[in-house]
Order: C-alpha cells, then sequence, then structure tokens
C-alpha cells in the first residue's frame, strides 16, 4: 500500500476492529480458523498413517500421545472444529446453490450449525467411549 | 477451467467476475468439499469405532481394499482442500514478503503430505496382503 505524507484524516468504514461480534461474523471466521486447525490435523493423519505403516511400536508411541489427557483434550478440540466445518461447509454450499438468503434463514442455519457441532461432538464422544 | 464456467457470456464479455483464475479456484474448493462430504463421513465412522485399538486391528482395518482406496482419495481430495482453503487465508492475511514463500510452502507441504500419506497407506496395504 501506497502511503503519502500528506494524506488528511479520513473516517473509517466499519471494520473488524470496531464492528459488533454477531453470529454471522463470528461464524465465517470460524470456518477459517478451523480449516487452519483441521489442516494442522490432517498432518497428525499423516504422521498416524506412517507410524502405523512403521510398525507396532511407533503406532503405540502414536496412540500414547493422543491417549494422554493434553492429546485427549486437543482431539475434543479437534472434534468440534471437525464438526463445525463440516456443517458450516454445508451452510456454505446451501448459499453456493442461491438458498437460504434471508436474514431470518441466515441466522437460522447459523444457530442450527452451531447445535449441530456441539451436538454431533458429544454424540460421536459418547459413541466411541461406550462401544 | 474452461468446462466449467457458469457465468454468463455477457458477464464475461463486459468483463465482470474474477479477471484470472478465480473462479476455477472458487469451483474447485466446492468440489473437493463436496467429495469430502462422504469421505469425511466414512473416516469420522471408521475413527469412533476404532478410538483406541491396538496395531493389529488398525492394521487389519486399513489393509482392506475398500478402506486402502478409501483412505487415498481421503487423502488427495483433503489436502487439495486444505492447499486451496490455506491459500486463500494466506492471500488475505500476509501482505509482506513472506507471502510468496508461506503459499509455495503450503503448497510443496501439501503435496508432500499426500505423497507420504498415500505411500504409507500402501505400505500397510501390501504388508497386510502378504501376511493373509
Amino acid at each position: 500500500m501506497r502511503s503519502t505524507p500528506d494524506k488528511p484524516a479520513r473516517p473509517l468504514s466499519p471494520n473488524i476492529q470496531i464492528y459488533r461480534p454477531q453470529l454471522t461474523s463470528v461464524l465465517s471466521i470460524a470456518n477459517r480458523i478451523t480449516g487452519v486447525g483441521l489442516a494442522l490435523c490432517a498432518i497428525a493423519l499423516v504422521i498416524w498413517l506412517v507410524t502405523a505403516a512403521s510398525g507396532p511400536q511407533p503406532y503405540s508411541r502414536f496412540q500414547h500421545v493422543i491417549g494422554s489427557w493434553p492429546g485427549l483434550a486437543l482431539l475434543l478440540v479437534a472434534t468440534f472444529a471437525f464438526f463445525l466445518h463440516l456443517c458450516g461447509g454445508i451452510r456454505h454450499l446451501v448459499w453456493d446453490s442461491a438458498r437460504a438468503f434471508e436474514l431470518r434463514q441466515i441466522y437460522a442455519s447459523g444457530w442450527i450449525v452451531l447445535l449441530a457441532s456441539v451436538g454431533l461432538t458429544l454424540l460421536s464422544w459418547l459413541v466411541s467411549l461406550t462401544i | 477451467m474452461e468446462r466449467y464456467r457458469i457465468e454468463t457470456p455477457k458477464a464475461r464479455a463486459a468483463g465482470l467476475g474474477s479477471a484470472r483464475s478465480g473462479f476455477g479456484h472458487w469451483w474447485v474448493e466446492r468440489v473437493t468439499a463436496v467429495a469430502l462430504l462422504p469421505l469425511v463421513v466414512w473416516f469420522a465412522a471408521s475413527l469412533i469405532a476404532h478410538a483406541g485399538s491396538d496395531y493389529e486391528t488398525f492394521v487389519h482395518w486399513l489393509g482392506t481394499p475398500v478402506n486402502a482406496v478409501l483412505m487415498v482419495l481421503l487423502l488427495v481430495v483433503l489436502f487439495w482442500h486444505t492447499a486451496l482453503g490455506l491459500q486463500v487465508v494466506i492471500e488475505d492475511y500476509v501482505h509482506s514478503g513472506a507471502k510468496v514463500w508461506l503459499l509455495l510452502v503450503t503448497r510443496f507441504a501439501c503435496f508432500a503430505l499426500t505423497v507420504t500419506g498415500i505411500m504409507a497407506t500402501l505400505r500397510i496395504v501390501f504388508e497386510a496382503w502378504a501376511a493373509s
């Protein structure tokens, strides 16, 4: 960006620093943040496959790290990030088909995405721990 | 991405929309997203079913043809989608000289991780076949 020394002070348009967070904007940035976080999880997926290909001992070492308390806490966060990105992505695909663009529908789908992500996270952990 | 043009000829003639490859990027991000839907459902369901399973169980599971094929597909589409998504994030938020390097490293890393994941999967598959 070019800066001129005698640039007059002009009012700024509403931007991220001064705008009140709303469901729409929070979910929008959450989709990006979870996307970046899930990219890191994708690296973990490859490490997991490589340890499994390397033999029982590397594999069990990896399982041990995931099974530790910090590992399980990260896995819980990752599970929620996964479902939020998945449900948010489906919401985006619906928008891409030029549907559900009324403000009320946008808020309704936003709450559905949030509640479904929490519900699916709890459900998957519940099922995983019981079977 | 000529085949997938949705924009009208008039919009194109008037110079509306992306000047270069923006539409192709946008479209492939959606295509990979749709492809990922069944793949991640399979992956999540498998993880839930096999959480904390031992080495033999896991290798046996991944060694079956259907699961191996789905894993390779998942790796390809997942890292394709990841590369496109990270590219947009970098382009939007990084404006320093590091931008080009970050874009390169991200793209190379996604390629390398895809190939590494596929090779690991294949090794597990071939060892499972050799054992059976």
